[in-house]
């Protein structure tokens, strides 16, 4: 396994492991870190990882780390990839099985002393009304005709079907909807899993979140976003459900002869890929817009339930129970961006696994009212921690193309962490903090206990003094769902 | 004596080691050992039997093919298999009956089979192999 001694230190925060450390590496590696982050993510094989993605074909240098980095399978949590059109490739798995998950944020102008009383209600409230846990299908019920729909229009199937407004969408990554989706790509199985799932949450580190503005450090940003201090905010974590990770399964499964047909070499299985250009590698980036899409269109609908209970609860009894959509970003997806490489304009595509895209500020592509100060990054912390909004900036564009970290980043296995914590104990310490807990499973909860994951806020801290993100507010949780 | 499986340590997901005296036996501890993750409670009376038949590229991707089948069902059909007999299987090739049953309660969720190192070895021993869970 890599050492500390491999890896070369270049500023406070960022340090890098050059292509001399192992034969088959075309790229190295930067890592954005301070001192105990690299050391907390020595103690798993998140870097070894990362040098196996640099083996990748095609890549553009360097492949980035993020702070919250952590083991996944093949490639590393918050991992970024940037592969040349047209002789790089893509990777199913360093996109991830969870196609398109991600992370919205809803703004009130609801202040936390004036519904303090009704939080319980709240929560109770999102409970019953945006499914969650093991196996548990939606209100939604999909024909495949009608999922094909969702397929290709994404959030804009949402909107036609009354479960989204039009601001939403343009507050959406992409308002929404990825081109070239194919449905007839997709294999049967993915579609059964997909049709009745759409509107949930799922288990596993998925949530919902009622947080107050507890600090703003960019107040014409927060202004833009309509946050201030002391006001609610609603997160939804969560991504295409069993469709996205069916979609993957096949893929990294036809992959396997893929690689074969085109000689690829690689040190894991699992970074199975094919050329962006073939006809492979053309029928992925086709299956993943659809799950891409699906998964923004669940958050949508979710979205709506949330509301929903925000209207139960809050009718008459405060003036405003509004929730507005402060933005929608992925952090699981592969994306055809242009970044400029050593002076040129290249076409590359960016894979993020665990990584949010974070551009700064003139963005086109972001809604006019964002475009002055950049793209807004949602960061979540682990359950009874800060949470963080933050905004891309140019030096990202020259540094981790366009990106930053997604979260705080596991540190502890949920097998390590079922030992050591019991899930009803968490539930009475976090409820002692303020934070009122509605969890399907005490054991999924003790998994996913804040000392399981890093230090949220030792995180953002690095991704600001390496300049590839700047704080705009922090979040302090009060309610959390989990399946 | 070395467990059938066990679980090993990893950051994010599930890991297990599996071995098995000779590949049939690997490729149902594995199924065994995945299985005792999900923490599934069937509901009792009737068993549904069924015949599937893979093909793979290598074994690698026929015991990813193999425990994906097992999940399969859990999810879409709320059915759970509780007991199975691999009747044949060589390199790429898997015939085997499995009998479900309709889920009583299930705490775990498990959401794909991934080939993150995997790799089947063989030794003096027999086989084994480590198998990671995307959860």
């Amino acid at each position: 396994m890599l050492e500390k001694k491999d890896l070369m230190k270049i500023t406070e925060v960022t340090w890098e492991i050059p292509t001399s450390y192992r034969d088959d590496m075309r790229v190295p590696v930067r890592i954005f870190a301070d001192e105990t982050l690299i050391d907390a993510a020595l103690g798993d094989k998140s870097f070894d990882q990362a040098v196996n993605a640099a083996t990748l074909p095609g890549l553009v240098s360097p492949v980035v780390v993020m702070p919250d980095v952590h083991q996944g399978y093949g490639f590393p949590i918050g991992g970024v990839a940037a592969s040349r059109y047209p002789d790089g490739i893509i990777s199913p798995g360093a996109i991830g099985y969870d196609i398109n998950c991600g992370v919205r944020l809803l703004a009130s102008g609801i202040s936390v002393e004036e519904i303090q009383e009704e939080l319980p209600d709240l929560a109770s409230a999102l409970d019953a009304n945006c499914p969650s846990g093991v196996g548990v299908g939606g209100s939604v019920r999909l024909s495949i005709k009608e999922l094909d729909h969702v397929c290709r229009q994404g959030s804009a199937w949402a909107l036609k079907n009354n479960y989204a407004r039009r601001d939403d969408l343009e507050r959406t990554e992409e308002q929404g909807q990825i081109r070239g989706a194919d449905p007839s790509v997709i294999g049967s199985r993915a579609k059964q899993r997909g049709k009745s799932q759409l509107g949930t949450l799922g288990a596993g580190n998925h949530f919902i979140e009622i947080d107050v503005v507890e600090e703003i450090f960019h107040e014409a940003a927060a202004d833009a976003m309509g946050l201030a201090e002391g006001l609610l905010t609603v997160q939804i974590h969560c991504g295409s459900r069993g469709f996205g990770h069916q979609i993957c399964s096949d893929y990294v499964r036809e992959f396997q002869s893929a690689v074969k047909r085109y000689g690829i070499k690689l040190p894991d299985r699992e970074l199975v890929c094919a050329p962006l250009d073939s006809p492979e590698g053309k029928r992925y980036k086709a299956a993943m817009a659809c799950a891409a899409n699906y998964a923004f269109c669940n958050r949508q609908v979710l979205t709506h339930h949330v509301r929903r209970s925000f209207e139960q609860v809050l009718a008459g009894r405060v003036p405003n129970w509004d929730l507005h959509q402060v933005y929608d970003i992925a952090h699981n997806m592969g994306k055809t961006e242009t970044h400029i490489v050593d002076g040129e304009k290249v076409r590359v595509c960016v894979h993020r696994k665990g990584a949010t895209r974070a551009f700064g500020p003139g963005f086109e592509g972001l809604p006019e009212v964002y475009r002055p100060f950049g793209q807004p990054v949602l960061v979540p912390g682990s359950m009874g921690t800060a949470s963080w909004v933050l905004l891309g900036t140019e030096e990202s564009m020259k540094k981790s193309f366009g990106s930053s970290c997604h979260g705080a980043g596991r540190v502890m296995s949920r097998r390590q962490a079922k030992r050591e914590i019991w899930g009803q104990d968490l539930r009475q310490r976090l409820e002692a903090q303020g934070i009122i807990i509605r969890a399907g499973s005490m054991p999924g909860l003790a998994e996913e206990a804040p000392k399981a994951y890093k230090d949220v806020d030792a995180v953002v801290d690095v991704v600001v003094r390496a300049g590839i993100a700047a704080k705009v507010a922090r979040l302090r949780p009060v309610v959390v769902i989990k399946g | 004596m070395q467990s059938a499986y066990e679980e090993i340590e990893h950051t994010a997901d599930w890991a297990l080691r599996v071995r098995g005296q000779n590949l049939t036996d690997l490729f149902r501890n594995a199924a065994l050992g995945m299985l005792s993750l999900l923490d599934i409670e069937p509901v009792p009376g009737i068993t549904e039997s069924r015949l599937i038949e893979l093909t793979a590229i290598d074994t690698e991707t026929l015991l990813v093919s193999w425990l994906e089948e097992l999940l399969y069902p859990i999810e879409v059909e709320d059915v759970v298999v509780v007991d199975f007999q691999i009747e044949a299987l060589k390199e790429s090739h898997l015939k085997a009956t499995i009998e479900l049953k309709k889920i009583a309660s299930i705490k775990k969720e498990i959401k794909a089979v991934t080939f993150n190192e995997l790799n089947i070895r063989t030794g003096d021993t027999g086989f084994e192999t480590i198998i990671v869970f995307d959860v």
